[in-house]
């Protein structure tokens, strides 16, 4: 197997490829077996995982041979200014309303998770790795490790949130009776950031573009809050 | 070659995102800077819409996928996951509910209170 690993070693492109591929898949599965569930994010990460262990193939071989995958998250999160332009007008109009929800949004999800620190008497290395959960990989895991958390863990439990979000979106916002698009897309943004967003723009444009906007306003806030937040946490 | 221009109009976003992300003292990093400087791009008329659209909608459509790399380190953490389990399950299943409801719910509320008048679906989905 130390073969294996060396003649990957060798080539560049197979990160890619397996990303993907694996990706391709998941959607396909998702599109044929048609259960929302079946989240192509969450089954290719999936199978990737299984496939490198069963091949042992060490995790930072795969993470050098699709760095052009993770490299292109800077230039998609700042795409996100695009259908934000777009709905200029309806943000300019909806100011208040969505600062303040984005807000709320925030100091409901810190404060929550130090509840939660407190009831189950976690160490602060854990409560301060799941504190930004909400907010997108990038802020998250820059405040997490700020705030003496463990980066990489960070982002599992971001992305974890971004798959949930993602699933839970449709149903959450039925039982909540939440219907103007600018509140769908803010409740969306605000808790489960770029993956949630993906099911936004898919629920509609405004839904989409407020959901983007929400990423970029709930990170900074996070940003901001947390520090203060994480001086409550036992 | 038009495609690969957009996609450079937008990395130069980012690269001053990424600048000012290593010069000024907060903790906010690259992208958010990055986004906030290619909207001010769009507001200003630095850029048309249509010199960013397509190369820009191309990167949020596949965004999911992007995530790949990132979330395959979880292979790296059994260890930390097993203390982390319950609390990782309660910060991304009922929490994120939670936030998400309550986040819709208050913006709902406030827009709802302010602009009577409304824009409610004011745009074509």
């Amino acid at each position: 197997m130390e073969f294996l690993t060396e003649f990957l070693g060798s080539l560049s492109t197979w990160g890619v490829l397996l990303s993907i591929g694996a990706y391709g898949l998941g959607m396909y599965l998702q599109r044929r077996s048609r259960q929302q569930w079946l989240n192509p994010l969450l089954l290719s990460s999936i199978l990737i995982i299984v496939l490198l262990s069963a091949l042992r193939v060490p995790y930072p071989n795969f993470k050098s041979s699709a760095a052009p995958v993770s490299y292109l998250l800077l230039p998609a999160t700042v795409s996100l200014a695009i259908p934000l332009y777009e709905q200029w007008e309806l943000l300019k109009k909806n100011t208040a309303a969505i600062l303040i929800g984005c807000c709320c949004g925030v100091v409901v999800s810190l404060g929550s998770i130090a509840a939660m620190a407190w009831i189950l008497r976690m160490e602060r290395v854990h409560s301060a790795t799941l504190l930004p959960k909400s907010v997108t990989t990038a802020i998250g895991m820059d405040v997490a490790s700020t705030l003496g958390g463990m980066a990489p863990l960070a982002a599992a439990a971001i992305i974890l949130t971004g798959i949930a979000g993602n699933l839970l979106a449709e149903w959450v916002l039925k039982v909540f009776k939440i219907e103007e698009p600018i509140a769908r897309g803010i409740a969306i943004g605000t808790s489960s950031h770029a993956i949630g967003t993906a099911k936004a723009l898919e629920i509609g444009e405004v839904e989409g573009a407020m959901s983007g906007l929400a990423i970029a306003v709930a990170g900074v806030m996070t940003a901001v809050f947390a520090p203060v937040v994480a001086t409550l946490l036992p | 070659m038009n495609f690969i221009f957009q996609f450079c109009r937008i990395l130069v976003m980012c690269c001053l995102g990424e600048i000012l992300a290593n010069v000024l003292p907060f903790p906010i990093p690259a992208s958010v800077y990055g986004l906030v400087l290619l909207l001010a791009a769009l507001k200003t008329g630095l850029y048309k819409l249509e010199e960013v659209r397509a190369a820009g909608k191309f990167l949020i459509a596949i965004m999911p996928m992007l995530f790949i790399p990132a979330a395959v380190g979880v292979m790296e953490l059994w260890d930390d996951l097993g203390t982390m389990l319950i609390p990782c399950i309660v910060a991304t299943g009922p929490i994120t509910i939670l936030v998400m409801g309550l986040t819709g719910l208050i913006t709902q509320n406030v827009q709802r209170r302010i602009g009577k008048k409304g824009v409610k679906d004011g745009v074509p989905h």
